[in-house]
């Protein structure tokens, strides 16, 4: 992909400046706009490899923007709230945003968010085999590897990992996982999930407690890398 | 206290109340009236209506110097059951005793509205002296680091071609330093602000605690770096029901704090573990501990430790014991025998010992 195009929705000049300036420099192409009508407008007519939106437009809501833009738009939106405030974010990623980023962030995060989102596949049918670094996850024959070395999972934990793996890079929340993979009636039961993300990552992470694959995203979710 | 009884003593009570106390010392004064005779009388009726004057409101007082005044000319003053007074000494004394029990009614209600003003004001200037320290530790926690950015941009700005490249470096650390500090300020004064608001309601879901506590650290990678920190959590610590998000802000400041106030050398613990139904989590160091005095204050909002010269709003241990009180647990801090601090938090907690559904 040469030079990916990258729609900022951001009622604030200063954060679209620097946003733009970051970005440019690390050689995406950059459109923005600090209205939500005029955002979906410029969505539509040219549509970007990625949205960065923020949730609070003077114009719009930005859920409702979200709500919008996820009728027809399946690339990466990022979401970029000035508040850490848990129930908003896991709304949004409910709505259907990739992640999240609360301002102040750093730039290096940014970028790093932009990257995973940009790479993680949009239709993943194609190959059941994936690879993350030194994960191989064999969705056909249901096998996991680490470093060549065959891992040992039982279904769940499977079910869980290639769920997490499939959504690599996007946040996905403890109500979303639990549905998924338990069903509608588990969705308040929390521990399920606790306990298989801590038994996972005993098989498949390096150091658990230092966990580079299953990212914890406190009070939200939990995201593949 | 008084006077906190008081506003609840609803003025009915205290009309009553003063009717009583005339009553019953006057009955008391007339059964040993053949004793006392009827001028001691009258000085005891003016006591209780002194004594009554420091804790009612004038009219009550007023009323029960007059019923005092009444019941002394009716039942002590010979000729006895009549309103009617024989000699002019009684006459006298009978209206000396009315205008001094009024005069001392009356005084002592003005002593107690001075003493009231006296004691808003006093509280008005507490409030003052709290808003100063705050003022004074804000400005300059926020303003020191706004001068850094300012100072540091203009100085790219304007000596850009003079700065050698590691001056720049330097003044670009600076700046990222100085905002990272701003942040951290403001995020204090936000919780702080949702705490006094009372807004922060804990949405407790189950935790792993070993997720909890390596979540933090890892997040403080960069603060911790060439810094020990030992872990230490109870083998097979269950799920407890916990907000995420509050636990994880309370470990943040309290082990941010310890690296802050101790020397280099110095080592970080952290213990987890179970003491029947509630949660122990333990941050300790081994450097210097707290001045004894300081115990005491550490939690107290704007306290600083008086011999550092590291920022701080003086926020942070308060936001600490904010958020564990929210959960209806306590924290403590104590000084260790052979050297350090130690953070003590207990939370009562509902656990979940689920740990192995290894065949699902």
């Amino acid at each position: 992909m040469n030079n990916p195009e990258i729609l900022i929705i951001d009622d604030e000049p200063q954060i679209r400046k620097l946003l733009q300036i970051t970005l440019q420099s690390n050689d995406y192409k950059v459109t923005e706009t600090s209205v939500a009508k005029e955002g979906l407008i410029m969505a539509a007519n040219h549509p970007p490899d990625i949205i960065l939106l923020d949730l609070g437009l003077p114009d719009e809501n930005g859920h409702a923007v979200l709500k919008k833009l996820r009728e027809w738009y399946s690339k990466p939106i990022i979401i970029l709230s000035v508040q850490n405030n848990e129930e908003d974010i896991i709304k949004a990623l409910d709505n259907g945003a990739n992640d999240y980023l609360v301002k102040p962030f750093r730039t290096g995060e940014l970028l790093a968010r932009i990257r995973t989102a940009l790479r993680s596949p949009v239709n993943d049918d194609e190959s059941p085999v994936n690879i993350y670094n030194d994960l191989e996850i064999d969705l056909a024959a249901r096998q996991v590897k680490k470093k060549n070395e065959p891992i040992k999972l039982t279904a769940t934990e499977f079910t869980l990992l290639s769920l997490l793996a499939k959504n690599q890079g996007k946040v996905l929340t403890h109500q979303y996982l639990l549905k998924q993979v338990w069903g509608p009636s588990y969705i308040n039961e929390s521990q399920y999930l606790r306990v298989f993300i801590a038994q996972l990552r005993k098989k498949i992470e390096d150091d658990p407690n230092k966990p580079l694959h299953i990212i914890t995203q406190s009070g939200v979710g939990y995201r593949f890398l | 206290m008084i006077t906190g009884n008081l506003n609840k003593t609803s003025k009915l009570n205290q009309y009553l109340g003063s009717i009583a106390y005339v009553i019953v010392v006057a009955a008391i004064c007339y059964f040993f009236s053949d004793i006392i005779g009827y001028k001691v009388a009258a000085l005891v009726l003016m006591v209780t209506v002194s004594l009554i004057a420091m804790f009612f409101d004038i009219l009550p007082v007023l009323l029960a110097a007059l019923l005092s005044a009444l019941i002394w000319n009716f039942f002590f003053i010979p000729p006895k059951y009549t309103f009617h007074i024989d000699n002019a000494e009684d006459v006298l004394l009978f209206f000396m005793y009315f205008i001094i029990a009024s005069v001392n009614a009356t005084l002592t209600f003005k002593i107690r509205a001075v003493e009231k003003v006296a004691k808003k004001k006093e509280e008005k200037e507490k409030t003052l002296k709290l808003y100063n320290t705050l003022l004074n530790s804000l400005s300059h926690e926020l303003r020191t680091p706004i001068s850094t950015i300012v100072a540091a941009t203009d100085n790219l700005q304007a000596n850009n071609n003079k700065l050698s490249e590691q001056d720049k470096a330097d003044l670009l650390t600076e700046i990222s330093k100085a905002s990272l500090r701003l942040n951290t300020q403001v995020e204090n004064l936000l919780n702080m602000s949702r705490l006094e608001s009372g807004v922060i309601q804990p949405k407790k879901d189950w935790c792993d605690i070993n997720e909890l506590i390596y979540d933090v650290v890892n997040r403080l990678k960069e603060n911790l770096e060439n810094r020990t920190v030992t872990i230490s959590i109870e083998n097979d610590i269950p799920l407890c029901k916990l907000d995420f998000g509050l636990i994880e802000q309370v470990l943040f400041n309290l082990i941010l704090n310890a690296n802050l106030y101790i020397e280099k050398k110095c080592v970080i613990g952290i213990k987890a573990k179970m003491v029947d139904n509630r949660l122990l989590l333990i941050v300790e160091d081994d450097g210097k501990g707290f001045e004894p005095e300081e115990i005491d204050n550490v939690f107290e909002k704007f306290y600083r430790s008086k011999n550092t010269s590291i920022g701080g709003t003086g926020l942070g241990l308060s936001i600490v014991k904010g958020f564990i009180e929210a959960h209806n647990g306590t924290i403590r801090l104590e000084n260790i025998k052979s050297g350090g601090a130690r953070f003590t938090i207990e939370i009562p907690v509902e656990t979940n010992y689920i740990n192995n559904l290894k065949n699902e």
